[in-house]
This record gives C-alpha cells, structure tokens and sequence, in this order.
C-alpha cells in the first residue's frame, strides 16, 4: 500500500503494552503464533508503572502487588519467551483490507513502518473524563488535573501539583489519589460525589476516615475560579434526579482540582474502521473470543470495558490471544449460533455480547445502583447466584458452562431482590 | 537617523502593524506586550473568521466597513505568505422566516455597496445541497462565497515571526505603565522593564487601549468589554462545511454554527455587556453557554450530547465609544496613533489596519517611508507530524528522530513539533515556557483528552530545553505553574 516505507510481516500486532497487550502477546507467543506488541510510551506496563500503591493481581498472581511490580512480571515474562515488541511506537491507523489482511501503520524514533497481520489485538486502554466534559465552567487556570494526569506528574515526574485539594469523584482512582496526596503532606479538603453513595471500593473508602477527609455524597463541582491559578471551587447539592438544589451552593478554597470522573474506553480507530460500539461500555461489541463486529480485530482490556481489576484485564488479553489463534488456523471465529446476552434489571452493561456456546465465558458486568441481599438471574437457563451486595463501582464477573450456553436462544441477566 | 516607532500590544492588530512597518528601512520598530507570548489578548478567543464585510453600515461604521473588505482581501495573500492555517469555505446567513428575506436584501444592498463580490440569495433546494443537515425550519439563504476562517493565534505568531526576521524587535512581559510626552510630543514608553524612546507610539493595547490613551492625556474613548462564550466538540461529530449564521438582529450577529479549521464543531457566541472593570473576566457561566446551546439548536438541531465536549471558552470585545474603529493621528499629542476599539470584525480588518497606520505615518506625520531593498514576505510554517505522509515522516525522522515520536496522542503532534515550537518561542522572545506557547503553535493538548496524556511530557520538553526545574513550567505565564515544587516539598516543609 505504502511502497515507500519499511514493510513488516506477523501472525497478529497487539497495539498497547499495558497489562492487556503484554498478556495478549505472551498467551499469542506461547500459542505459537508470530507475534509483535507495539506501546507509544518509552516503556511497557500502560497506566501501571504510575499506579505505586498495592492492590494488583490478587487474583492473577494470587498476591497483592503494587502496579509497577505486575507489571514488571508480565514484561519479564515477555521478555523470557522472547516476545518482539517496540516502544515509543504509536499506532496511527489500522487497515483492514479483508479478513486475514490487516495492515497497521506505527511511527517510532526509527521510522514509519507497516505491518501486514491476519489478526490485531486492540489493547489501547482509555482515557479519563475531564473538568469540560463534566460541566465545570469558570477560569481556564492551572491547576486543574485528571487524577491519572496528576498521578503522572507525582511518580513517574516527581512534581507536586499543590497543596491544598479538591477531589471530584469517589470512585477507586478518586480515593487513591486522596491518599497519595495526603501522604506527601497535602491538605485533602473535600472529595465531592455525584451520587448519593461512595463509588469505590469500601477498602478503599476506609482512606478518607483514615486521613480525616471529608466526603460530599449528592454534590458537585459547577465552577472553577481563580488568577493563573486555582483559587476556589463552587459545589453544589443535587436532588435525587441529579438536578442542583438552588441555594445549596458555597465555596472550598483550594489550588488544585483533581477530576477522577470516570474512564472512557479509547477506541476511535477502531470505530474508523466499522467497528460496531456499545454504548453502554463504550467499548465495542464482541464475541466470546473478544473478536469485534469486524472479523480479526479483537479487544481486551480497558478498551473493551473499563475494569477495576487488571486481573481481569491480563485474563482478558489472554482471551484475545486464544481468539486470534483460531481466528488465523480457522480463517475465521466459527460458531453453530450467536446466543445474544441481554441486559435485564439493574444490569448497567455487559460484555461480551455474543456466546457460541463452544466453551464456558467469563461474563462481566455493571449494575445500574447499588444493591443488598440480592440475586444475580438469568431466568432462561434458571441460572441463580446469591450476592449480598452489588455496587455499580464493582464490576462483577460471573462464569458460564458452556453446556448451560448451549441450552437457550438468548441469556438475559437481571440482579433483583432475593 | 531612523525613526523609532513603539507598538504597544502583540494583538492581532499590533503584530500585523509591525510586519506592515518592518518594510520600511527608516523605521526602528519595537512591538511590546505585556502577556508572555504574543496573541493572548482579545486575538485568543473569538469565532475565527474572515468576515465577508456585508454587515457593517457604511453610514454609522465607515471605518469597520471599509477595513473588513479591504482585509478579506488581504489575507487571501497573506495566508499563503506567511502559511497560515485557513479555509475559504464561504458562509449562509439563514433565513427562517419569511420576514427574514428583508433584512438577507438588506444585507445584500449593503455588501454590494460595499464591493462584497459573489453575493446571493439561494432558495431552500440549493442550500440544502450546500449543507444537508441544518435546520429543516430553514428557507433559504443570504450565500457569501468569500468568508473564510483561520487560526487567530497561529495568525499573530505566523506574523510576528514574519515581522521579527524583518528585522522587529520584541519586548514579551513587558508591561507599559506610561507614556512620556514633552511639549505635546511622544518621546517613549515606560514599562516595567524600563524605559523605551519612541517617536511614534502605536496603541494597539485592544481592551486596554483606554488605559493607554489615557497614559498619554487622552480621554475621549472608553473600552468597555462584551463577553462571548463558546462550545467546541471532538473531531468525531459531525459539523457544517460552511459558516451558519442566522439571520441577524439589530443587536448581534447571532450565534454562529462552524466546523473550525482544526475539524471541531464549534457554537457560539452570545454578547453580554460587562462593566469595565471586568477586563480580565473570561469566566464561562452556565447562564451564558445554555444561551448559545439554545441558539445553536436552532440553527444545527442535532447537537451532540454534552459528553462530546472537550472545551468552553469566554472571549471579550473591546467595544469602544461610538462603536466604530478608532484609527488615527491623535492631534493633541504628535506621534500618538490610536489603533483603539478593534471590536469584532478585527480579525478580518487587521492586515488592512496595518496598511492604514503606515499610511497615516505618512500623511499624517509626515514622515516618508523608504522601502527596504530585500523584505521577505515569506514564512514557513511550522512541522505538523499530521500532515505528513508516511515517506515524509520518514525524511523527517532522517533529520531529527524526535520527529518519529507522538507526544500529544489525540492530535498526533510529535516530540519534533514541539521542539520545534520551543525553538520558535526562543526566537520571538518568549521568555517563560508555557504548555499555551506549544499548544498554539502544534495543537498539542487540543484533543479528546485535553492534554491529560501529554501534558506532562510537554512539561518536560520545555523544562529541558528552557533549564528550569519541571515544576517552574506554567501553563500560561507566571502565576500558573504546573507545580509547588518536587513531589516531597511539603513534608519538607519548604512551600
Ligand atoms: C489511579 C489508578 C488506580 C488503579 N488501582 C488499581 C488497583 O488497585 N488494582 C487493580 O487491579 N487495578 C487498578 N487500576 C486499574 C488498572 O490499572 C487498569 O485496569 C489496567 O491498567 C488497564 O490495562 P490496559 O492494558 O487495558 O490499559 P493501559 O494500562 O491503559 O495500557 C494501554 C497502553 O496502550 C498504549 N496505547 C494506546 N494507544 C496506542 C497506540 N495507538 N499505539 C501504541 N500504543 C498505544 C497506551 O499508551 C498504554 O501504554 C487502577 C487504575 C488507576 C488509573
Ligand atoms: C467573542 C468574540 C468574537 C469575535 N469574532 C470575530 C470574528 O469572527 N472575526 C473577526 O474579524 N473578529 C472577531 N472578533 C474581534 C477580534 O477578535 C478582535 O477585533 C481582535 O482580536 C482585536 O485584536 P487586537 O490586536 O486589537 O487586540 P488584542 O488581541 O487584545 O491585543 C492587544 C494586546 O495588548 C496587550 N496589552 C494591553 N495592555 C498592555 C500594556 N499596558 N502593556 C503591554 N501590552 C498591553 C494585551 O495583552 C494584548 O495582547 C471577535 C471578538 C470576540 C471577543
């Protein structure tokens, strides 16, 4: 296509070395295919290496390790089977030319080169919602961070943002950065929450008792202002429907704004290329391969749903790399019928969409609101799990036989009341 | 003996002032601004666009309707120039009732009269084929081929740049706080920096150009701001291919619908009057941006979620007393040129602003101006990775292999850009390194993600290049460090 630059040949390109990528490359080495992982950053690992605090790979490892300690052990694996992989190599587009043609076109310090593949396993992980996307209006100063920007700029930069801050959002990475900043000496003065109920992990939660941090549940960030700098951030109440409560506006002094609002999955090159996109994950459609509406090209990782567990993130990449296999052996991802996965009550999002039937699948999903005592159904094969409590924040992951596949048309799962 | 001449303000209209004047070899031309780059002021924010010069009254506004049309014309020559980002996509003024044809003839008269070329009136089939998706409410159109829009701020550097290889000396972060006049003649600026001799003072200081004149005695003109607020989208939503305006009002021209040059929808703006003290007042309000959503909506019905924005912004006009540009030889203080009022269409003007300042020098001052044997009025633009093939980011990379690395993922920008762009900044005089200084001149931290990947690697480019600790990096000048210092400043205790 492009006689003029460098032409390379693989069985599959993984494009991201996060832990998705990294595990999607080692199961596709070990599965003897050829095999090329390409990450933009001058390192491996994805958001990892920022992520200092423990809390990886209890399950993958069955140890709690910190970010940069999973991911080394992913890339020192990689690197014992002898996995060819570049970094500072940014993917700029992805061909697909038909199903066992793909071409992905990279630019690195050494060049742009193209690869001809048979399969891509997209493993770009996302992005992080900011201050404009949530509405914040006011000043355009400094100051104002994503909590994985600021992250950054702590542990892999060693700068400090500020000193005195205001947390949006109570997820997870919302909580942790709280920490963070608590522990090099800055005055956390507020973590402000949408919802009536904290978003993360109640482990997680226990950090703003710990450090005497005061949490705003029903509330939010409306406005921004200061002089170069952040100086002060309105916060509002909001009502049940999320709508504000005129009157229950007031200040909070502060230099620094952190926005930890949620995860976007990255997928706008998939989507050039007719990638079909569920709304609800923001990740593409797939199969229990993790294959996409277009054949050959799959997915794992924070680009196919967000995760809060890179243990199912390396699961997942894994679960690619098995699907390119069969994909390249078989030209093509061979089902008898597609069991559609429907979303019932309190289901928020669901992947994969698509079962064969042929093996058992990992189901993973959202619920919509937080629950107790409740049951997990899938009324078509009178499948039933007890749960005794599900947040939105925890994804749940549930398994299925693939003989209980097998039985039904279609699977609708529903978490109710007990 | 070379005449000195002062401009106060790196605006639009100050930069192209000075490019104008760099032509003439009895000239020794000094462009100072407070901000730390050039382009900051009123240039910053506004809709972009290359006004076709139908709207302003000949009778009430001579000077805004005789500069719009001449500086439409200018920058078809000067964008290629000085390669300055721009489409010529031609704009339609909307009509949605019937009523609304009167004021689109209205219109028509008046940019006829005022030498507007390839105007007129379309019905609904031919304006629906010359954009499908706008409201179906709509019924036919005023069509100006000639509109066009470019980037504001790229403008003033590509000029700047331009005016500095001519031989233009800047002064950055310098702030005028006086003007000295002896026996009813300029004799220079001070600032904060000292003072400079000037015998021609050029008050190009846009929402500020009240403070100024009034530095020099005088007071017959007062600035007072008017705010516009925007919405931008993300590259992945479709916009319109040429510029929507409704219909006019007596007040405003209306809240525009526009895929700007970098392929983002954009709406906005609406006008409030602010009091003059709010100059520095470029707050977004809620107020303000429901008010375009709900303009816009009318224009464009199917505006993408909220979620698809990636940025609002505030603009303030500088509306001057009387409303028309005041552009002349102020008589009670000999070499004081007033370049005052440079409201909304200024943008478009500028280029025929310049040309008007070195004529006033001339007629007015009496000073004869000779014309250098060699002035180039060319400028390259900067290396965009986006634009570049796969073979030419090969030739690149040959050169400079910072050229085959992303740093700003949304928009593509490589590390070669960037450093591009800091070499660039060095050679205006740009003195205290900003992540704005790169983005406008490389569109990094402009995307999807707004700058949450790339910022901190733009951070460390500058910090390496202009040797300062990586916290000292601002975002927009002093005051607004990315940091308070290394990540254990505070247990330390020493912020
Ligand atoms: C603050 C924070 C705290 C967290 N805490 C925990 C925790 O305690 N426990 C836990 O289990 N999980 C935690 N996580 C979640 C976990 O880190 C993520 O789920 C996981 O890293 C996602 O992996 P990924 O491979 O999908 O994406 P990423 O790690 O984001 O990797 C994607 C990689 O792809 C690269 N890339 C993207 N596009 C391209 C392209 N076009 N070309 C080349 N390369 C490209 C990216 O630069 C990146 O390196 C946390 C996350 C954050 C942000
Ligand atoms: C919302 C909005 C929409 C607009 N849309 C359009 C459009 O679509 N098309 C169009 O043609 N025009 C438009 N305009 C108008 C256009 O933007 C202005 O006319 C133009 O930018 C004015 O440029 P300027 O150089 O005169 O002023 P500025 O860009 O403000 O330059 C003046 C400079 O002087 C500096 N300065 C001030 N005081 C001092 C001091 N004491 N010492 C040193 N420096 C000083 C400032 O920092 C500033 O950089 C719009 C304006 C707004 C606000």
């Amino acid at each position: 296509m492009f006689p003029e630059i460098p032409m390379l040949s693989y069985d599959v390109v993984v494009v991201g070395g996060g832990p998705a990528g990294m595990a999607a490359a080692i199961r596709a080495k070990e599965l003897g295919l050829k095999v090329l992982l390409l990450d933009e950053n001058d390192y491996l690992g994805g958001i990892l290496p920022q992520c200092i605090h423990p809390g990886f790979g209890l399950h993958y490892y069955r140890e709690e390790l910190t970010g940069p300690e999973f991911a080394s052990r992913l890339a020192k694996r990689l690197v014992e089977l002898g996995v060819e992989y570049r970094t500072a190599a940014r993917v700029l587009e992805i061909k697909n030319y038909s199903d066992l043609e793909k071409v992905v076109i990279f630019t690195s310090p050494s060049g742009a080169y193209q690869v001809w593949a048979k399969a891509v396993i997209y493993a770009a992980g996302a992005r992080e919602r900011h201050a404009f996307e949530i509405g914040i209006v006011g000043d355009r100063v400094s100051g104002i961070y994503t909590a994985g920007e600021a992250q950054t700029l702590m542990d892999l930069y060693g700068i400090m943002p500020g000193k005195e801050i205001v947390i949006v959002g109570s997820g997870d990475v919302g909580l942790i950065m709280a920490r963070r900043f608590a522990l090099e000496g800055a005055k956390v003065k507020a973590v402000v929450e949408l919802m009536p109920y904290p978003g993360g992990l109640a482990r997680n939660v226990m950090i703003l008792k710990d450090f005497n941090i005061p949490l705003y549940l029903s509330h939010k960030v409306v406005e921004v202002r200061g002089k170069g700098r952040v100086e002060r951030v309105k916060v509002v109440r909001v009502d049940e429907n999320l709508n504000e409560i005129p009157g229950s506006e007031f200040w909070i002094e502060a230099d620094t704004l952190i926005i930890s609002a949620g995860l976007v999955p990255s997928v706008k090159k998939l989507k050039k290329i007719g990638v079909e996109i569920d709304p609800a994950t923001g990740g593409p459609v797939v199969n229990d391969r993790l294959e996409t509406s277009v054949p050959g090209i799959f997915v794992a990782g924070n680009s196919l749903l967000i995760n809060d567990l890179v243990d199912y993130v390396a699961e997942q990449g894994e679960l690619a790399a098995e699907g390119a296999k069969e994909f390249i052996e078989n030209g093509g991802i061979e089902s008898r019928k597609w069991v559609k996965v429907e979303k019932g009550e309190n289901v928020r999002l669901i992947a994969p969409h698509y079962l064969s039937g042929d093996r058992d699948v990992y189901l993973y999903l959202r619920v919509s609101k937080p629950m107790e005592d409740v049951e997990l159904r899938i009324p078509e094969i009178g499948k039933r799990m007890k749960l005794p409590v599900v947040k939105p924040a925890e994804m749940l992951r549930i398994k299925l036989k693939a003989e209980e596949i097998r039985k039904a048309e279609r699977l609708t799962v529903e978490v109710v009341k007990a | 003996m070379k005449t000195k001449v002062a401009i106060i303000g790196a605006g639009i209209s100050g930069a192209s002032i000075a490019r104008v004047l760099s032509r003439y070899e009895n000239l020794e031309v000094h462009l100072i601004e407070k901000a730390p780059d050039v382009g900051w002021g009123v240039s910053k924010a506004n809709t972009a666009l290359i006004h076709g010069g139908y709207d302003d009254d000949p009778e009430k506004y001579p000077t805004r309707a005789k500069l719009c049309i001449r500086g439409n014309k200018l920058w078809h020559q000067w964008v290629k120039e000085l390669e300055i980002p721009h489409v010529w996509n031609g704009a339609l003024i909307v009509a949605t009732k019937d009523e609304d044809f009167d004021e689109l003839e209205r219109l028509l008269e008046r940019g006829r009269k005022n030498g507007v070329p390839e105007m007129r009136i379309v019905d609904r089939d031919e304006l629906f084929h010359l954009e499908p998706n706008l409201t179906r409410e709509a019924i036919g159109a005023l069509w100006v081929p000639i509109v066009g829009q470019i980037g504001p701020i790229p403008a003033v550097i590509a000029i700047t740049e331009n005016a500095v290889a001519n031989g233009v000396k800047t002064h950055l972060e310098t702030e005028v706080t006086g003007i000295k006049v002896e026996n009813g003649e300029v004799k220079g600026v001070e600032t904060k920096d000292g003072f400079i001799e000037a015998d021609i003072i050029i008050n190009a200081a846009g929402l500020y150009a009240d403070k100024i004149a009034r530095m020099a005695g005088i007071d017959y003109f007062e600035i007072h701001p008017r705010k516009g607020e925007y919405w931008i989208f993300d590259d992945d939503v479709p916009g319109p291919k040429r510029v929507l305006f409704p219909t006019p009002t007596p007040i405003s021209k209306g809240i525009v619908v526009t895929t700007e040059i970098s392929g983002h929808l954009m709406i906005g703006p609406n006008a409030q009057d602010l009091p003059p003290e709010e100059k520095e007042n470029l707050a977004t309000t809620k107020e303000g941006l429901e008010q375009v959503w709900e303009g816009a909506k009318k224009l464009w019905p199917q505006l993408p979620p909220r979620s698809k924005v990636i940025r609002t912004f505030a603009g303030l006009r500088p509306e001057p007393t009387g409303g028309d540009f005041i552009i002349k030889a102020e008589e009670e203080v000999w070499g004081f040129i007033s370049v005052a009022g440079i409201r909304s269409p200024g943008l478009t003007s500028a280029p025929a602003i310049a040309y008007e300042v070195a004529e006033i020098i001339k007629r007015d001052l009496g000073i004869e101006l000779k014309e250098k044997e060699k002035w180039n009025p060319y400028r390259k633009e900067i290396s965009h990775f986006f634009t570049m093939t796969p073979e030419q980011v090969n030739e690149a990379i040959k050169k400079n292999p910072a050229y085959g690395k992303i740093v700003c993922r949304c928009n593509n920008v490589s590390e070669g850009d960037i450093l591009e762009a800091i070499e660039r900044m060095k050679f205006i005089g740009v003195k205290t390194p900003s992540v704005d200084s790169v983005k406008f001149r490389t569109k990094a931290t402009t995307g999807t993600c707004q700058g949450s990947f790339c910022r901190p690697k733009i951070v460390q480019l500058l910090a390496r290049e202009y040797g300062v600790e990586p916290w000292k990096v601002t975002l927009k000048g002093k005051g607004s460090e990315i940091g308070i210092g290394d990540v254990k400043v505070l247990l330390r205790g020493d912020a």
